[in-house]
Formats: C-alpha cells, sequence, structure tokens
C-alpha cells in the first residue's frame, strides 16, 4: 500500500507532547541538577507526566520541589502524594513557615504569602545547589508569560531580564550557565488551557477534586468567590452561602477563588472551558490583580 | 496499515509568523484575528479597554494586547517575539509575533525559525517598501514554506484593485529572486475585518481566499523530508531497575524520515551499524517514528551510542564534518570577526568553532553581497567558512531545516549571539 504524506500527520497534542517530552530529555541532559517546581495543580499535573513519559521505562531522572505556602487545599497534597508514591521520585518541601522560623522571609502581616513564595523559592534553589528548575507556565495564561522563552535565564539573585533574554531558535535551547544562575524551563509554553484539559481527558490524569463540581461554603470577596475557611477570616459585611462550584487554578486558598459551575466530568469541564468568557488567571487569581504588570513584577523578582 | 499509536488527528498545528512595518497595522491584524476567532476574554478586553481611555484613545486599542512588556506599554512599540495562541474548529494556531524594525532581525529570524507560514504586512498606501522587501528576504532565508502578502489598508485606498494588482506584480517580480514555494496575496482591511475572517464586499474583483481561510487550509504535512532518516540521539535510557534490566534505548525526536522497526541503520559518527529492534512511544510499542515525534530507539545489537550521536540509514548518511559553511545572522552588539572562537550547537551536539572567513556580508535591502566586509554586526546576515572541534553530521539548512541549522554562543557571556543555517560541508 503506497503511503501518503496524510499518514504521516501527527494531532496537535501529539506534536505538543513530542515538543515537551523534547525540552524534558534536553534538560536532563545537559544541566547538572534539575528540578520540576510542582504546585498541585492540573498544568504542574501535566508536567509529571510528561517527565514520566519522556524517560520511561526508566525512572524521573530529578526531584520534584514544592512549596508549601501553608495555605495550600488539602486535596492537592492527597493527589500530590499519590503521584510521587506512584512515580518513585524524591519529593523537596520548601515552606514558608520554616523560611519565616529561619528567618530567610519575614512575616510582617501585611505581606501575602504569595509574595513569601519567591524567596522561599529562590532559597531551597541556592540551598539545593538546582541549576535547572521546570516549571508549569504557559504563554497563554498572561501577557508576560507571552513573552517568556522555554529556557528562562536567572542571574545569581533569581531575577528575569525580559530585555536581555536569549533568543531562541529552532528547538536548540542554550542552558549555559554561570556559577549561582538558574535556568527556569516551562516545557508547557505553547500549551493553552484547552490543551491541558484535552491532555488530562487523553491520558486519563488524575487531578485534584476541586476542579470539579461540589458544594463549597463560599463568599464574594473582590468579585471572586472564596472558599470559607479559618486560613481566610471573613470581613465585615462578607456572608457564607453554600454553592456548587469548582476551581479553574489551584493555588493559595486565600486568593485563590472558584467558579459557579456544575460540571462534575472532563467532558463537562472541557465544553465548560470552550465558551468560557474569562480567562482562568483573571476570573479565579486575586494575585494577578494588584496592578496591570503584577506578574512581570512578580517574575523579575524571580516568582515562577 | 501500519499501527501508528497516537490517534488519528483530529485537528492540527500551524504555526505562522508575522513581520510588518511599525504603522502597518500588525497588531491589529493580530487583534482582529483574536477577535474574531472569539479567542480574547472579557477580562483581557476589559483591561485593554480601560488602558486604552486612561490613555485618552478615542478607540479600543487592540495592539495592547499583544504589547504584554511594561516598556513596550510605554513606548508603544514590540521589542521582542510574543507567541499567541488561537484556534479554530479546523486548526490550532501559534502566532510568534515579530517586531518590524530592522533593529530587532533577529528577533524576526527567531520567529522564522520555527514557522510554517510567513506573514508580510504592506500599507497599500505606500506599496513595497525595504522592510517589506526585508521580511520577504529573512522568510525566504529561513525557509518559511509558505509566505501571505496581506495588503492592508484597502479602505483607504477605496479598494482600487489596480493598486492590488500593482503591489502583487511588484512583489511577484521581486520574489523571483528568492526562494519562496508558495505565496499568497491577500487585499484587507484589519481595522474593519474585510477578507480577514468574512469576505468582503469591498473587493469582487478578488477571488481569492480569505486570511483566516487561507491559513486553515494552507497544507503543510508534506513540508517535512520524510525521505532521509535523521535520528539525533538526545538521551540513553537505562532504567537498570529488575523489570528492565537489560532496557537500553535511545530517545530522541526524528529529525527527518520514517523509521521502522527491523530497518537497518548506521550510527554516525562511529559508522556502526544495526537494525531497529523496536521503537518505544512511552508504555507503548510503535511501527514507525516520523517528524516530529518524540520517541526511544532500541537497537537490535549493543553498540555504543550516546548523546550528540545520529542515527541515519545506511545508504542515505550525513557525512561528518568539522569544516561548515553557512549564512548566519549576527544577534550581538559585539560584532563577528574573522578568528573568533565560540561554541556552538547542532542538534544535540556541542562543540567550539573558530570562525576561519567571513565570505561576505548579505545587504538584505538590495541583495548585494559586500565582499569587503571585515566582520558582522548586530542584525547583519553573512555568509562564512567555520572549523568546528568536533565533527558534526549536517545536512543542507534547504534540505532539513533541524540537521541544517545551528547556534553560536558566546563563551564569556553564555549569550546566543548567531543563527547558522548550513549551506554545505566543507
Amino acid at each position: 500500500m503506497t503511503q501518503t504524506h496524510a499518514d504521516y500527520q501527527l494531532s496537535q497534542l501529539d506534536q505538543l507532547e513530542a515538543e515537551s517530552i523534547h525540552i524534558f530529555r534536553e534538560v536532563a541532559a545537559e544541566f547538572e541538577k534539575p528540578v520540576l517546581m510542582f504546585s498541585g495543580g492540573k498544568d504542574s499535573i501535566v508536567m509529571l507526566r510528561l517527565a514520566e513519559k519522556a524517560f520511561y521505562p526508566a525512572k524521573i531522572p530529578f526531584p520534584i520541589l514544592q512549596i508549601d505556602n501553608g495555605l495550600d487545599f488539602d486535596e492537592v497534597g492527597e493527589t500530590r502524594d499519590r503521584w510521587v508514591q506512584r512515580l518513585g521520585v524524591k519529593l523537596v518541601v520548601a515552606s514558608i513557615d520554616d523560611a519565616i522560623a529561619r528567618g530567610i522571609v519575614v512575616d510582617d502581616g501585611k505581606t501575602s504569602r504569595n509574595r513569601l513564595q519567591t524567596p522561599t523559592l529562590l532559597n531551597a534553589i541556592e540551598e539545593n545547589g538546582f541549576t535547572a528548575a521546570f516549571g508549569g507556565g504557559r504563554r497563554d495564561e498572561e501577557k508576560a508569560r507571552a513573552k517568556e522563552r522555554v529556557y528562562s535565564h536567572r542571574d545569581e539573585f533569581g531575577q528575569w531580564d525580559p530585555k536581555m533574554q536569549r533568543p531562541e531558535l529552532w528547538s536548540l535551547y542554550n542552558g549555559r550557565l554561570h556559577a549561582g544562575e538558574h535556568m527556569r524551563i516551562f516545557p508547557i509554553s505553547n500549551w493553552t488551557e484547552l490543551d491541558i484539559w484535552d491532555y488530562i481527558r487523553r491520558e486519563e490524569i488524575e487531578i485534584p477534586q476541586i476542579y470539579f463540581a461540589h458544594q463549597r461554603r463560599v463568599f464574594e470577596r473582590d468579585g471572586m468567590l472564596m472558599s470559607e475557611t479559618p486560613l481566610n477570616p471573613l470581613r465585615e459585611g462578607e456572608v457564607v452561602t453554600e454553592r456548587t462550584v469548582r476551581f479553574r487554578t489551584c493555588g493559595d486558598i486565600t486568593l485563590t477563588g472558584c467558579v459557579e459551575s456544575t460540571a462534575s466530568t472532563l467532558d463537562e469541564i472541557i465544553e465548560e472551558i470552550s465558551v468560557a468568557r474569562l480567562t482562568e488567571r483573571g476570573a479565579t487569581r486575586g494575585d494577578d490583580r494588584f496592578s496591570e504588570a503584577a506578574m512581570e513584577d512578580r517574575k523579575k523578582e524571580g516568582y515562577f | 496499515m501500519p499501527v501508528i499509536a497516537t490517534e488519528k488527528p483530529q485537528m492540527d498545528l500551524l504555526r505562522f509568523a508575522t513581520a510588518g512595518s511599525v504603522d502597518d497595522g500588525k497588531s491589529t491584524l493580530i487583534g482582529r484575528l483574536l477577535f474574531d476567532s472569539k479567542s480574547i476574554f472579557a477580562d483581557q478586553l476589559e483591561a485593554i479597554e480601560n488602558t486604552s481611555e486612561a490613555r485618552g484613545d478615542d478607540y479600543v486599542d487592540l495592539s495592547l494586547l499583544t504589547d504584554g512588556l511594561r516598556s513596550e506599554r510605554e513606548q508603544g512599540i514590540t521589542i521582542d517575539v510574543a507567541y499567541r495562541y488561537f484556534a479554530t474548529p479546523q486548526r490550532k494556531f501559534i502566532i510568534a509575533d515579530t517586531p518590524g524594525h530592522i533593529q530587532y532581525t533577529r528577533n524576526m529570524v527567531t520567529g522564522a525559525s520555527t514557522a510554517d507560514l510567513g506573514l508580510v504586512l504592506v500599507d497599500a498606501r505606500n506599496g513595497l517598501t525595504e522592510q517589506s522587501r526585508r521580511h520577504a528576504v529573512l522568510l525566504s532565508l529561513l525557509r518559511v514554506p509558505h509566505l501571505v502578502l496581506a495588503i492592508n489598508k484597502m479602505d483607504l485606498v477605496d479598494w482600487d484593485e489596480e493598486i492590488y494588482n500593482k503591489i502583487h506584480a511588484e512583489f511577484t517580480q521581486f520574489a523571483t529572486k528568492l526562494n519562496i514555494p508558495d505565496l499568497e496575496v491577500i487585499p484587507i482591511s484589519a481595522l474593519q475585518g474585510d477578507n480577514v475572517v468574512n469576505r468582503s464586499e469591498n473587493t469582487p474583483w478578488y477571488e481569492g481566499p480569505t486570511l483566516m481561510h487561507h491559513l486553515e487550509h494552507v497544507h503543510v504535512a508534506s513540508d517535512r523530508d520524510l525521505v532521509d532518516v535523521r535520528f539525533p540521539v538526545q538521551y540513553v535510557v537505562r532504567p537498570k531497575s529488575d523489570e528492565f534490566h537489560d532496557y537500553r534505548g535511545y530517545a530522541g525526536q526524528v529529525a527527518g524520515g520514517v523509521l521502522k522497526k527491523g530497518d537497518e541503520v548506521i550510527v554516525l559518527p562511529s559508522g556502526m551499524t544495526s537494525r531497529i529492534a523496536g521503537i518505544d512511544l512511552f508504555d507503548k510499542e510503535v511501527d514507525q517514528a516520523f517528524p516530529p515525534m518524540s520517541v526511544t530507539v532500541r537497537l537490535e545489537d549493543d553498540v555504543d551510542v550516546s548523546r550528540g550521536d545520529m542515527i541515519a540509514r545506511v545508504n542515505n548518511a550525513p557525512t561528518p564534518s568539522q569544516d561548515i559553511d553557512a549564512m548566519v545572522c549576527w544577534m550581538t552588539n559585539e560584532p563577528l570577526r574573522p578568528r573568533q572562537k565560540l561554541a556552538i550547537k547542532h542538534t544535540t551536539r556541542n562543540g567550539r568553532a573558530l570562525v576561519k572567513d567571513i565570505q561576505y556580508r548579505l545587504d538584505i535591502n538590495t541583495l548585494h553581497r559586500d565582499q569587503e566586509t571585515k566582520e558582522l554586526g548586530l542584525n547583519e546576515i553573512g555568509r562564512i567558512q567555520l572549523r568546528t572541534t568536533v565533527p558534526l553530521l549536517v545536512d543542507e539548512y534547504s534540505k532539513n531545516r533541524t540537521t541544517g541549522s545551528f547556534i553560536l554562543i558566546d563563551e564569556a557571556t553564555g549569550v546566543t549571539v548567531g543563527a547558522g543555517m548550513i549551506n554545505s560541508a566543507g
């Protein structure tokens, strides 16, 4: 049977997967001490799945690093533990509470835990001597991220300088570093939120239950629905009601809002995302609302 | 039928790079494509509406969607490549939005290096400018297989067919000097949306596709080389676990040709031959692999293979060479000079390179070859000869964009300073 070019086509999901796996292998081959930054959210879990595929049947040849801000959803930690056990990878946890106790960061009661994450992360990278840190950032998330390279160079202070980025040509990634510097690596740069969900469905990937519709006691703050929790005391005038909601991102429980939704299966979530009128970050992330360049400014300091 | 272990392509991917001068309306066009394909979200739109209003604009500036950095918004210009995403029911698109200024040639080269299609915008009132010619030259040099010339602002020239014909003819004439296998010339108004997504009633004389229709249907599957097998080894997978004690696989991304189980192959540069015992895609075995699949190849014999080696077919393999003749785009302030030593990365192979000669500097406006030149400055393109410390396994860039390309790195700063496209070995 004569084969035509049409037989040798990959779907866009397969193309994205092939590109991401190429990046994982490149980093594992060229960097002395990589680590995978893991938040427990859907993007991190897709990253774990891609790393698993890149090195199969060998184990993932680097540890995973979680910054525990003490304000995570319980379901996120439970999902994390099941993944870590199944893959047999080493888990490094750097906690903000610990960083406060050790005087690495100062909790002045005004700075959000989100801001304290950056120095905690940078300290963990330095203490462990990591030279490359994988992150699940996607360029479609935010306009500053749209400018980020797959290999994002960080100086000895962990800073990102958008004007000094290395040109990135073809699939030839330049991982050269000086002592004390490190690289942030974004293997899923070219994926969109919908791609992530399509992939989770296709690969039957286990994600935290909070992504699916459930009953939750919530209150309204800054136009978002926040979870009732002792970690996030009510302010004057805020009223708790029980609603059917789900989360579009997994972050700090005090800053991450949920949306009203009855989508309880992956098919229903994908249907909902396909017609969504708000971006995931715009809809549910308080940390991006501080200013127009909130993400850019945090990234310059070393946020991922 | 061979088993292809991946799903049937329900939707494929087109990567395109945009180019255009500062005021040709590029950001507006991208904004229009995103807007009309419903890829702009309400919160993004609200944010740019607020910014436009705060600035005192009496319209919503769609270019704010694409200028993501503070300094870009301050200056109102694009200074770096940005990547944008949108999808229609037919295709997913990745736009490399590249700046038009001459001083950002390197960014355009960056964006074009991975593009299937280049989109050059001209202002109908001005016709072809030096910049539009330069963009076409760069896209041709980077071997972007498809080119669209979008003649914008047709509303400002009363939808004059003569103007369209004149620019079309002028460009076709110019393109004969270049390598542009596929050209489409489309009259549009990005501001009003004519012929962008919807066919315009203002151009009854135009019979070609709308821009979106063309982007959705342009055939890119045959642009890859499916004949010459090229598999640069990226990583050796050796689990040494109880279950996979003797497993030894060579992981990489197929750069050319179709690898099949049972094929006789040669490993370069050692020259050892063996047969493909199996091709693994994660936990599934597949019968064949083709670009751009990332797979793991197992060989029948226990030959020595490591990162930087290349697997090819016995009678169709690249020749290892330490002498490289290439076109290079220089990307940093400190000029490229003969006798300079640089680090080089080609496929998965790293080495050092000595600049033996700068043969000429190409004037990308006139295509004139300046042979008197002694160096290449920032954003200049020229033909050079390199001698490398390790043999590279190269193809001509015109045959394979992966095995024909390399980057040059300044060893002191670690910065990528040059992008190379190989003419030949030797």
